[in-house]
């Protein structure tokens, strides 16, 4: 049970993120309106997605109070706190692609294919193409195709021919790469990664008890970011870390764990 | 040889080269997508919407004004629907606005993309929201098909019409063609419509005979070199006209003179 601990928290936290945007739209429900694109808590507190927000700016719209400070709210979140949590704790995409992760596990699909490049910046490049393409074209561009979208929105308002960019996510992940897209293409996931940067929410790795298992680097759906593994005690601090947790579930010596950044500089030693 | 500091900026800069290259191809596709659903014309929006395209920049699609409809008139184009996705838009033929005294749509708009100062009447610059000020779009009669044009009697969106008399009023002429009886043609006002779609909805035509069109399609412009002489309102438009055009005459060999001077002119006489 202990090796699902931040697994479970997740699916809970996904869920029941979905389940309020939706009982707000079919119940009423007043604690969480609107879809991930912007939203309103409780009533109150605007929300927004950075990433549509500054799409938004680039095209010259005279844009609502409600949505910069939304965004503004959402980016000190993550970017004070969270770091790139939005992917694994709220996108409802990565109950999908971590469904086809693991079932690439499970059929060892990595070990019998031969593995072709995707340069991991590739994201960062699509990110920026959309705000070239937004200002030039005078409409928020990846938000006119983000299967992010499709996806909550689906869930919430209706999904319509949406189902089928799902469908070519997992096959994607399933079959062609392993963790390609919210590994290599998604640029909204790209745009937390660069807000959460500096985040306090961190991985540790204790290299003195590591043992050189690997399972963390098995699991972990951003690999680079464990460069450190039974190497040094430190850290994670890649922007691309999405706090997921998975590789603190799998630890079987307890050689990760979720620290400040602030005790960084001080390995801990307990136990 | 192959760590020299020549090759590394090569191949330096040969990866932003081919991450150009590859921008310029995933942008060819992108745009292509984007502008087209983007020139999706005949779609209608919500009361108190930008223009289609100011509406577009701003809608950050979050559904706020969909969930605020009570009469489930107000959806999200889904994938598959070729609007832009996301964005708010309704079919009159199938739910059209019931225009809400209260228009709930508007006020929760985060983006701006639907203003409140269209749909708010000032009464001693006291802002009130006023849902007859909204425009979604113009009724558009096909005379063809509308059975109260041949002759039937039907009046079924001059009753449904919300501003009943105003947006839509009844013209009275006589039937020639049975000598004794009257057509009751249906007129609609575009300086009162709001595009509400009622008579749409209401129309028993097969396909509706009165629909609405966005008032960009469905509407021509008259121009500056037109104006009503007799309405002083009107002939206000005039003041914009000196400002847009300066009065500067071309001067040719021909015209150095005015004509009227040429014309009185007895020197060649």
């Amino acid at each position: 049970m202990k090796h699902y601990r931040y697994l479970f928290m997740r699916r809970f936290t996904q869920v029941a993120v979905l389940l309020l945007y939706i009982g707000a739209n079919v119940w009423g429900w007043k604690i969480l309106r609107g879809d991930l694109s912007a939203s309103s808590l409780l009533g109150v507190v605007p929300l927004a997605d950075p990433y549509a927000v500054v799409q938004i700016a680039v095209t010259g719209a005279t844009m609502g109070m409600d949505i910069i400070l939304g965004a503004l709210i959402v980016t000190f979140f993550y970017g004070v706190i969270g770091g790139r949590a939005f992917c694994s704790w709220v996108c409802p995409i990565n109950m999908i692609t971590d469904t086809a992760a693991w079932l690439r596990r499970k059929m060892k699909l990595s070990e019998i294919q031969k593995r072709f490049y995707i340069n991991r910046s590739l994201r960062y490049w699509i990110l920026g193409l959309s705000l070239v393409l937004s200002a030039v074209m005078g409409v928020a561009a990846f938000e006119l195709i983000s299967p992010v979208s499709m996806a909550h929105r689906g869930a919430v308002f209706g999904m319509g021919m949406g189902g089928g960019a799902l469908v070519v996510i997992f096959l994607f992940d399933l079959l062609v790469h392993e963790n390609g897209w919210c590994g290599y293409i998604c640029p909204l996931g790209a745009s937390y990664a660069l807000i959460g940067k500096f985040s306090f929410i961190r991985v540790h790795h204790d290299a003195n008890k590591c043992t050189d298992c690997r399972d963390c680097i098995t699991v972990c759906p951003e690999k680079e970011v464990l460069h450190m593994i039974n190497r040094s005690s430190e850290s994670v601090l890649m922007g691309e870390c999405t706090n997921c947790g998975r590789c603190v579930d799998v630890c079987k010596e307890d050689a990760l764990g979720f620290s400040i950044r602030s005790q960084l500089k001080q390995p801990k030693d307990e136990e | 040889m192959k760590h020299s500091p020549s090759n590394d900026r090569r191949r330096f800069f040969l990866s932003i080269a081919r991450g150009i290259g590859l921008s310029a191809m995933g942008a060819l596709v992108w745009s292509a997508y984007v502008g087209e659903v983007k020139a999706a014309p005949l779609v209608l929006r919500p009361p108190g919407a930008l223009k289609e395209e100011e509406f577009i920049k701003n809608c950050i699609k979050c559904g706020f004004c969909v969930e605020a409809c009570p009469y489930d008139t107000l959806k999200l184009a889904k994938p598959g629907d070729n609007l832009p996705m996301g964005t708010p838009y309704f079919i009159p033929r199938t739910i059209p606005c019931y225009m809400c005294s209260d228009v709930p749509c508007v006020p929760v708009c985060p983006s701006g993309a639907l203003s409140e100062t269209s749909v708010s009447s000032y009464i001693q610059a006291h802002a009130k929201l006023d849902i007859n000020k909204a425009r979604m779009g113009l009724a558009v009669i096909d005379e063809e098909s509308c059975i109260a044009t041949w002759g039937i009697q039907c009046d079924a969106c001059y009753r449904a019409c919300p501003l009943m008399g105003q947006a839509i009023t009844i013209e009275f002429s006589k039937n020639e063609r049975t000598g004794k009886h009257a057509f009751l043609k249906p007129v609609v006002h575009t300086d009162v419509c709001t595009g509400c779609g009622m008579c749409e909805h209401a129309c028993v035509t097969q396909k509706a005979a009165i629909y609405i069109l966005p008032r960009a399609l469905a509407m021509g412009e008259a121009g500056n070199h037109y104006i009503k002489g007799w309405d002083p309102k009107d002939e206000q438009r005039l003041e914009s006209v000196k400002k847009e055009v300066p009065h500067e005459l071309t001067k040719t060999k021909l015209s150095e003179k005015s004509a009227l001077d040429s014309l009185n002119d007895e020197s060649g006489l």
